[in-house]
């Protein structure tokens, strides 16, 4: 096997300059640097640089520059090359598809073939609350159905009482981009977290007058943002994922450090605890693509699911425990069946070509809301994987959607700065 | 070769199309199945292939299968992000339904091209403007400019002859050539340097920390499981079962408070409700878990599991979720506590597990952890499903809360309560009172329950002794 790292390329302009050319960046007004992939590793084909109306003095090169070939060098064994580990692992990848398909492979859709279908839905806006000052990246309800806590850009956390409007609480924190915002079982606190690397446990008071932003605990400590909170059954304890690709439990507390959960090879965006009485699962979505199911006493990985095509925004369970949707930047939903370990629906339509940014269940499960990049909230039937309802308002990426605990509303937080409360 | 520059950039979450969008905007302007197009006099020079914003969102809802208000959602996005440009109102970026004009973006601009948006271009241009003609520029732009001109003023030199190089050269081309460049780059800059207080399709939030290293190439081989058309048909069930329980498939009795602003419904419901409504009970009967799960439930089930005195089942069960959940600090504690009160032998409450539970969780118990009981739970978790549960479906008690009557709400239990909406932090306190009462008192006087049931729904039952 070849030691050239650019075995494989074609470099019609220049030669092997081309791949300094690619670090040297721009000089002067001379040159365009395309990147592109090379028939050796994507089989893709190459790449030429646009074509248009330029008024700049710019010479046009045909230029195919694996740069990714070359940094990825280092890893690889004597004898082996990227491309041949690539080609081995498809390989591999095909007989277990082959396998599964060998079980009779059929799809949700089909299996509810006879259920009826849902009457259409006419759901509107109920609640509009105002009050964020900038974007609004994330929100929770309490358990008590009427009351939620809401995070912002600008690092204000917000608890309403979403029926009657009213802010009961508002608490600032030092940093902006606050993404992950939690509340405890309780209602009694809140959890939040977001560029400052941690997720901090704020216990809320009666007291009107009482700043809670000074009784603000720091619990969970990470190496880079905080994407995402959970309480466990209980105040004590929290669940965090973040962008240095771990996941973590944490005890209130003290704290300490319970378990930590690694697997992800890139940021982790999303996580939902299992609502099973027995089980201690969790699932998580992330950057790499991946959606896995972690064991929360061993810290293992049991379960992965990699079948979506780009950064996975959002996970969460069924009600029942045993599947799990996750929402994507491919602009597609999906849904796993936990015990028959694959993918068994996917929600997607032609129009739809922005990624999803959040997904949540309606109480029985019939309904899945997803909140998409281009403003819009899309309401899909999960069993026979068609689009029952389109929600407009928003004047923003929608980022979170969450119904209700009770099921009687759903909540929609945007980077319009506005929360919105919806239902039938 | 666009397209396979596109497919290589696919993955970015910056560009937030698939390709349907790229081949949409190709099909559209195909001249015998796009959008019909037509010369426009805009001004003193005609723009050729203008197309109206109505003709626009028609086509879309017919090629993609939506109707008018999706199209013209999408028809927006569309002009969001700069793939179609409006000529007149340019700065407002969305698509009216009606004669107003746009143009196709020349692909030389798309966002996909993903050419960082330099400062240096935006400079040049604004510059070129002022060139063209003094007092051109808006307000932002004429701030915008001075800004850029403050902070690149080293290269000002640069700049100001890259503007003159192509306002030279743009001199050069025939005028309707000219104008339909002129719009193409207004657009491309209200696309990437929008005006303050819109709202820009471009905004992403933040960078993600991307491993372009991840070239993965391991696999996880999992455990291939049953058939899943058996398990695919519980996923079917589930839904079956709870669409009666939907709020947004079913009628939410007396009403959804978010519709009629009434909050009976959460009233009715709530957890230290002294009858529970007949679907909250159905609900009951669905799982064992969900009788757990639901606080009035395991009241109710706690209460029968004290007429069976097997109620150290549920006093353990609980203890071990206290034990899993709570605080690092009295853990050990808690573990020894439960030790001592169910499974020391003569412990008071003892719980019944077999010999090989037994052995295992007091081998765990030598060094205890959170999950040194789960094992022993577990088994206590089975023995009251199979068990106790089914026989609390049959039980008089439980008959009672099924048929107890619920529509009207008795003003007597009700002013007893908080409603629904105390804060969680007053029902939390409540609760705590409620419970140190209960564990100082003597246990529940079985009579009392009994003179309860027999009165089923006639008047308001009497107080219990211990609450």
């Amino acid at each position: 096997m070849s030691q050239d790292p650019l075995e494989g390329c074609r470099i019609s302009a220049g030669k092997k300059s081309a791949v300094s050319l690619g670090k040297a960046l721009h000089p002067p007004n001379l040159l365009v640097v395309v990147e592109g992939t090379c028939g050796a590793c994507v089989a893709a084909s190459p790449v030429s640089a646009p074509e248009g109306s330029c008024s700049y003095n710019v010479a046009h090169h045909h230029l195919c520059v694996c740069v990714r070939v070359c940094m990825a060098w280092q890893g690889l064994q004597k004898g082996e090359t990227l491309a041949s580990l690539k080609q081995e692992s498809e390989n591999l990848r095909r007989k277990l598809e082959e396998e599964r398909g060998k079980l009779t492979d059929v799809e949700l859709h089909q299996v509810a073939e006879k259920v009826e279908t849902v009457a259409a839905l006419s759901i509107k806006t109920r609640r509009v609350l105002k009050g964020h000052g900038n974007k609004v990246l994330s929100m929770d309800w309490c358990k008590d159905k009427r009351r939620l806590v809401s995070s912002s850009q600008d690092g204000k956390v917000i608890v309403w009482d979403a029926f009657t409007l009213n802010k009961e609480h508002g608490i600032t924190l030092p940093c902006t981009w606050v993404m992950a915002c939690a509340y405890a079982p309780s209602g009694c606190a809140v959890a939040c977290g977001g560029l400052d690397n941690k997720c901090s446990v704020v216990p809320l008071s009666l007291d009107r007058n009482e700043n809670v932003t000074a009784k603000k605990k720091s619990v969970a400590m990470h190496t880079n943002y905080v994407s995402g909170c959970s309480f466990t059954n209980s105040d004590m304890q929290l669940l965090t994922s973040s962008g240095d690709g771990t996941c973590a439990l944490w005890d209130v507390e003290s704290g300490q450090l319970l378990q930590s959960f690694h697997g992800h090879t890139a940021d982790v965006l999303s996580l939902d605890l299992a609502p099973s009485e027995t089980g201690n699962t969790f699932v998580s979505g992330g950057c790499d693509m991946k959606a896995n199911v972690w064991d929360m006493r061993s810290g293992q990985n049991i379960q992965s699911f990699d079948n979506h095509q780009s950064d996975i925004n959002c996970v969460k369970y069924y009600p029942s425990g045993d599947a799990f949707a996750s929402a994507s930047d491919d602009a597609t939903c999906r849904f796993y069946d936990l015990r028959a370990d694959r993918e068994v629906a996917v929600y997607q339509k032609d129009s739809i070509i922005f990624g999803a940014s959040s997904v949540d269940f309606s109480l029985s499960g019939r309904l899945l809301f997803a909140g998409y990049n281009d403003y819009t909230i899309n309401v899909w039937d999960v069993l026979k994987g068609t689009r029952v309802s389109v929600l407009f308002g928003h004047e923003n990426r929608v980022s979170r959607v969450r119904v209700s605990p009770d099921g009687t509303a759903l909540c929609s937080a945007s980077w319009d700065n506005t929360l919105r409360v919806s239902r039938t | 070769h666009i397209l396979n520059f596109y497919r290589f950039l696919k993955n970015s979450y910056i560009i937030p199309e698939r390709e349907e969008t790229l081949d949409c905007s190709f099909k559209m302007q195909d001249p015998n199945t796009g959008v019909r197009s037509q010369p426009q006099r805009l001004v003193i020079t005609t723009i050729p292939h203008a197309i109206t914003g109505e003709d626009i969102v028609t086509w879309l809802a017919d090629r993609l299968q939506i109707d008018v208000q999706e199209a013209r959602s999408f028809g927006s996005m569309l002009v969001a992000l700069g793939y179609i440009y409006p000529l007149q109102d340019h700065k407002r970026l969305v698509i009216k339904p009606d004669t107003s004009l746009y143009r196709f973006q020349t692909p030389y601009f798309w966002p996909t091209q993903q050419w960082p948006v330099e400062d240096t271009d935006y400079a040049i241009y604004l510059a070129k403007r002022n060139i063209r003609k003094k007092g051109l520029l808006e307000l932002y732009e004429q701030e915008q400019y001075n800004r850029l001109h403050k902070w690149m003023n080293h290269k000002w030199d640069f700049i100001v002859m890259q503007a003159k190089e192509q306002y030279r050269a743009a001199k050069e081309r025939k005028k309707p050539d000219r104008v339909v460049f002129d719009c193409q780059e207004r657009a491309y800059w209200v696309v990437h340097r929008p005006p303050p207080g819109t709202v820009s399709a471009m905004d992403y939030g933040l960078d993600r920390r991307t491993d372009p290293n991840a070239d993965e190439v391991t696999g996880d081989i999992h455990m291939l499981t049953i058939n899943n058309m058996f398990l695919s048909r519980r996923l079917v069930k589930h839904c079956a079962t709870y669409i009666g329980h939907d709020p947004f498939l079913s009628a939410c009795l007396p009403s959804n408070p978010w519709l009629t602003d009434d909050t009976t419904y959460w009233n009715l419901n709530m957890s230290n409700v002294e009858t529970p409504t007949k679907m909250r009970v159905e609900r009951w009967t669905f799982s064992f878990k969900e009788l757990l799960s639901d606080p009035r439930g395991r009241d109710d089930f706690r209460l029968f599991l004290k007429k069976e005195f097997s109620g150290e089942n549920l006093a353990f069960w609980e203890g071990c979720e206290d034990l899993k959940w709570g605080t690092a600090a009295t853990m050990k504690e808690k573990a020894e506590q439960i030790y001592k009160t169910f499974l020391a032998r003569g412990a008071p409450r003892w719980i019944n597990i077999d010999g090989k539970t037994m052995e295992v969780t007091m081998k765990g118990l030598k060094h205890p952890h959170r999950y040194v009981l789960d094992a022993a739970q577990t088994h206590i978790y089975m023995l009251m499903k199979k068990d106790s549960y089914g026989r609390y479906l049959k039980s008089p008690l439980h008959y009672a809360s099924f048929h107890s009557v619920f529509l009207c709400p008795l003003f007597p239990f009700l002013k007893k309560h908080f409603l629904s909406d105390a804060h969680p932090i007053i029902l939390r306190q409540q609760e705590q009172e409620l419970r140190a009462k209960m564990a100082a008192n003597a246990p529940v006087d079985i009579t009392q329950v009994m003179s309860k049931l027999s009165k089923q729904g006639k008047d308001v039952p009497p107080r219990p002794v211990n609450k």
